[in-house]
């Protein structure tokens, strides 16, 4: 009996329908842990005596991309972070620029969706800071970050992610060019990896190249707004 | 359950049966241990829905926290799982000196080959390396997202139905009148464990009642054991630990919180075994019935040897 039920679940998780009904919950989860913590609500920084050993890299390491070998070769002298889409001014950032933008440390827990933890010292230019310079227009809703890692063995599917505007503004969240005081390594995004600390581990896209403001992340992908979620994970992580 | 496999009669409880079968002029139902007495309504319509609400629930969230247990089938203490210290529970494959892979359970530094049931197992004749075997977890085979999927919608069902219920079960005085233990139930602990152990079970008025065992364990259940299981989950959530600047610290973080949900999963696991241990010897049929149609027939008294 109980090996037909597990079958049938399984059935089940392979139809259309059943898992959007399932799915119905991630919207409820995402309202309820706003409602109950607040919009501005604060991830957990710890001290130093927390941080992990060593950071756990996961994931890519190493992106196999030649264009990304290539700004690697020379430390990433000649990056640049584009930010396009909905903005009065687009442009783009040198590694410099955004060493230039007003900035934040912080100690702050990793959690990965697998369920392992890890602490690390995050120093990078606060996303707000950015947009501020690049001014989003009112239709503005998400922020989409393009990544350097390709997904597939054969060298496409670039990783990406996205967050809405309260995470994009929130004080936590930041594009980080240092892990424990050191430059960002490549394992674990370099040059710049975006933290958004209430969110599990997915939604902290490395290896960014470009952002892009948007009003809806439909036509992006399978337009499920990341990566990962376009493989069936939850847009909204924080859960 | 010691003395029942050394007393070469039968256990108390078909004894106990089989007296009531001689002297009641009705045919017994051999298998309840319960013949002869009226029929009385034990559980309320909202009870019974909600118990078997609960069973699917828990059930599907059981099978779905195993299959995302395995996508990092480790635990630790703490905040972190990289903190320096060893996971206090791993489980995992290795291969073997002979080329083979071989599961292995690792407990507080001691190691177990767990080959077949933990880290490696064997489907349709096929070894496949995943924590706990597949035929315990939902999906089967290894899919975090949906096992995600599965698991955070029937949180709410249970959270639901788990608020309904506290809220029925005070607001309908059946807490205070059937699970509340008594003065004289308190007096009379020691009675019921050796009770229990000789499978002594109540008759007559006493069945109607729940004993002070059984009060005690849905009371640690409901307001202990479920209402943990859920905070150390919403602990694992780093949007809800934002809450008091950290919370899941007084549970000594986030990973501990994370040994915690597992660790009262498996108790909750444990107490699921001795009730439907106790719901068979006390008479499978009669206690099936309870819960669906929410009568049960009364055992008779004097019937104990």
């Amino acid at each position: 009996m109980g090996a037909a039920g597990l079958a049938g679940c399984d059935r089940l998780s392979q139809t259309d329908w059943f898992p959007r009904v399932l799915g119905s919950a991630e919207k409820l989860n995402q309202r309820v842990a706003t409602l109950v913590t607040g919009r501005k609500a604060m991830a957990q920084e710890f001290t130093p005596a927390d941080l992990s050993p060593s950071f756990r890299s996961n994931g890519t390491s190493n992106p196999d991309n030649p264009e990304y070998q290539t700004l690697a070769a020379t430390g990433f002298a000649d990056y640049r972070l584009e930010v396009a889409g909905l903005v009065a001014k687009p442009r783009s950032f040198s590694l410099a620029d955004l060493h230039a933008l007003p900035s934040r440390t912080q100690i702050t827990r990793h959690d990965c969706v697998e369920g392992w933890s890890a602490i690390g010292k995050w120093e990078g230019a606060k996303l707000s800071a950015l947009l501020d310079a690049v001014g989003p227009t009112a239709k503005a809703r998400y922020v989409v970050f393009r990544c350097a890692d390709p997904m597939n063995d054969d060298g496409t599917s670039p990783y990406y992610e996205s967050i809405d505007m309260d995470d994009a503004y929130h004080v936590q969240t930041i594009l980080a060019y240092k892990l424990d005081d050191k430059p960002l390594p490549v394992a674990n995004g370099a040059p710049i990896r975006l933290r958004v600390e209430r969110q599990l581990g997915y939604k902290h896209a490395k290896y960014v190249m470009r952002l892009e403001l948007v009003e809806s992340f439909a036509h992006i992908g399978d337009g499920n707004g990341g990566y990962w979620e376009d493989q069936g994970y939850q847009w909204y992580a924080g859960i | 359950m010691n003395d029942t496999s050394q007393t070469p009669v039968a256990a108390p409880a078909p004894a106990a049966a089989g007296g009531a079968a001689s002297d009641a002029p009705a045919a017994p139902d051999p298998t309840s241990g319960t013949a002869g007495g009226e029929l009385y309504r034990r559980h309320a319509l909202p009870v019974r829905v909600m118990h078997w609400v609960n069973v699917v629930a828990l059930t599907l969230m059981l099978l779905s926290g195993l299959c995302i247990f395995n996508s990092h089938p480790a635990l630790y203490w703490g905040q972190s799982s990289y903190s320096g210290r060893p996971a206090w529970l791993e489980i995992g494959a290795t291969q073997a000196a002979d080329g083979r892979i071989r599961g292995y359970t690792r407990v507080f530094g001691h190691t177990f080959d767990t080959t077949g049931v933990l880290g490696v197992s064997t489907d349709a004749g096929q070894m496949y390396v995943q924590g706990f075997p597949s035929w315990l977890t939902l999906p089967s085979h290894q899919w975090l997202a949906m096992a995600r999927a599965w698991h955070f919608f029937f949180a709410w069902v249970f959270l639901i139905n788990g608020l309904g219920y506290v809220g029925y079960t005070i607001g309908s005085r059946h807490l205070a009148r059937d699970l509340w233990p008594t003065r004289p139930d308190l007096r009379g602990i020691g009675r019921s464990v050796l009770d229990h152990l000789r499978f002594r079970h109540a008759a007559g008025d006493a069945a109607k009642r729940y004993n002070v065992l059984q009060k005690f364990a849905y009371l640690v259940v409901v307001f202990v054991l479920l209402p943990l299981i859920v905070l150390m989950g919403l602990g694992l959530s780093p949007r809800l630990d934002t809450l008091f600047g950290g919370w899941v610290s007084l549970f000594g973080g986030r990973q501990s919180a994370r040994s915690i949900h597992f660790i009262v999963a498996w108790t909750l696991v444990a107490f699921v075994l001795v009730h439907v241990f106790e719901v068979i010897v006390t008479g499978l049929w009669n206690n099936l019935r309870s819960m669906v149609t929410g009568r049960y027939r009364v055992p008779q008294e004097a019937v104990h040897n």
